[in-house]
């Protein structure tokens, strides 16, 4: 029997198949059950009656079309989300990329900036923000303008400094940021150390020779292939020794390059690239 | 009942579970009741703050005889194996029968939600599951059920004068025509019979 889902299925396959050809976002290879729940709440919110109705609205108006890439790649996140991993990033990471003259660090899948500015602190607590560069890119050019802007509302920051102590923070959260108007702006000295720009990690190829990797909570919208080749992209992106922090439930287990790292720590799945790996 | 809760034993293959309030009580009274080696996987979304960490999953997994997990990313979905939606994560079902992680935004509040969790399974599994609704405050949920019910699925929801809280049973009961409803004890028993 044929059911609404199996029709959905298509739709969607088809409205994808549509972005890709038409604007070159490849959705096509995102795990199916959410990109399927945001397409679901972009058709409510909207008002459109079916999925082919927004297939046949964003071909032909670039507008509606940019709304919905809004909505298909906003990433939620948070300011030091995850204390424990922050702990174990000052305490088992920083240490060995002490010894480095210059530290280049990747944070893909910035979304609007809040965990780039999370790191940068935890870089100037340890006295090597001066030292490091840190790219931050994300495939939601909006979400990119928010995170270069730095600029997050008030009643959040009260959330962000509990995490920043429980992350081990050595100062008063307070001295990161200025506030005005119900909104806390992200010091100057933080913002010169940052790269901010657009990076598709679908589509795009290698960002450099890195000494540390942050993608956490990104490729869980992946498929496993997708996963499996942004995996491939970010080990040859680290030089040896170098880094890699996935989101406390994301795995290399499921990897084929999985042999290509050693767990530097299990629990906060943060790995390290072998030195002999290619 | 017994009828159909006896075809249950050979027609399904995952039993979904939605709890809120009263949910450590609930699930350490009627999991230890799935035997060891099982042939249904079981899916649960317990809300809890999202720095709730993973107490619960090992306390479970401690008092049970079928293995008890958090999720994890892109994790193929087992007989006979217990999985935890973590806190702070949204635990959806995909084609292929794996499961996948979200952080968006919450629903009806919840992060992880229930109507995630029993939307997405329904579409995998279809009428071979099993979606039931325990003690808990909020509506997250019901629409979830009404999925299942929708494709074929059963739907149990635990009996709310059994309840801690009973709204959330109320609510899912209110919105979905439900197969069964059972007193907790009950709904224990039911799972040790989807066994061998």
């Amino acid at each position: 029997m044929e059911t609404t889902t199996d029709v959905e299925r298509i739709e969607i396959q088809l409205l994808l198949e549509a972005v890709y050809r038409r604007y070159g976002y490849d959705f096509r290879s995102y795990a199916e059950a959410s990109i399927t729940r945001r397409i679901h709440r972009h058709r409510n919110l909207n008002g459109y009656r079916s999925i082919s109705d927004i297939q046949h609205v964003i071909l032909h108006d670039r507008e509606a079309f940019l709304r919905l890439l809004h909505d298909l790649s906003i990433s939620v996140t948070e300011m030091f989300r995850d204390p424990p991993f922050y702990c174990s990033l000052r305490k088992c990471v920083l240490p060995k990329l002490k010894e480095l003259p210059f530290i280049r660090i990747w944070l893909a899948g910035c979304a609007t900036g809040e965990e780039v500015y999370s790191v940068a602190i935890l870089f100037q607590e340890e006295g090597l923000l001066d030292r490091v560069q840190i790219y931050a890119t994300d495939i939601n050019e909006s979400a990119i303008d928010k995170a270069r802007q730095g600029i997050y509302p008030l009643e959040q920051i009260q959330e962000y400094t509990r995490n920043y102590h429980k992350a081990g923070g050595k100062s008063a959260f307070g001295e990161y940021y200025t506030a005005r108007y119900g909104h806390a702006a992200m010091q100057a000295f933080l913002k010169q150390h940052i790269l901010f720009s657009h990076h598709n990690l679908v589509t795009d190829g290698s960002f450099g020779e890195m000494h540390l990797i942050v993608c956490r909570n990104v490729l869980i919208y992946f498929s496993k292939e997708l996963q499996d080749r942004v995996l491939h992209l970010f080990c040859e992106s680290l030089i040896e020794d170098g880094f890699l922090c996935l989101g406390s439930k994301e795995t290399l287990r499921y990897s084929t390059c999985s042999t290509q790292f050693q767990e530097w720590d299990p629990h906060e799945r943060i790995y390290r690239k072998r030195s002999n790996a290619s | 009942m017994s009828e159909s809760i006896e075809n249950a034993r050979t027609l399904h293959e995952c039993i979904a579970i939605g709890v809120s309030a009263g949910g450590f009580r609930a699930l350490s009274a009627i999991l230890p009741k799935l035997p060891q080696r099982g042939r249904v996987a079981v899916l649960i979304v317990q809300h809890t703050r999202a720095d709730a960490g993973d107490f619960l999953a090992r306390h479970l997994d401690g008092i049970c005889q079928a293995p008890v997990k958090h999720a994890e990313d892109k994790e193929p979905i087992l007989p006979g194996t217990v999985y935890i939606a973590p806190p702070g994560y949204h635990m959806l079902v995909e084609q292929g029968k794996s499961l996948s992680l979200s952080v968006d935004e919450p629903e009806h509040f919840a992060r992880p939600s229930i109507d995630a969790l029993f939307e997405s399974a329904s579409d995998v599994y279809r009428e071979k599951l099993i979606g039931i609704i325990l003690t808990g405050a909020g509506t997250d949920g019901s629409l979830g059920l009404k999925r299942v019910k929708e494709n074929g699925g059963l739907t149990i929801v635990q009996d709310p004068k059994t309840a801690d809280m009973d709204f959330l049973p109320k609510s899912a009961i209110l919105a979905v025509s439900v197969d069964y409803i059972l007193p907790l004890d009950a709904i224990g028993g039911f799972l040790s019979k989807m066994g061998s």
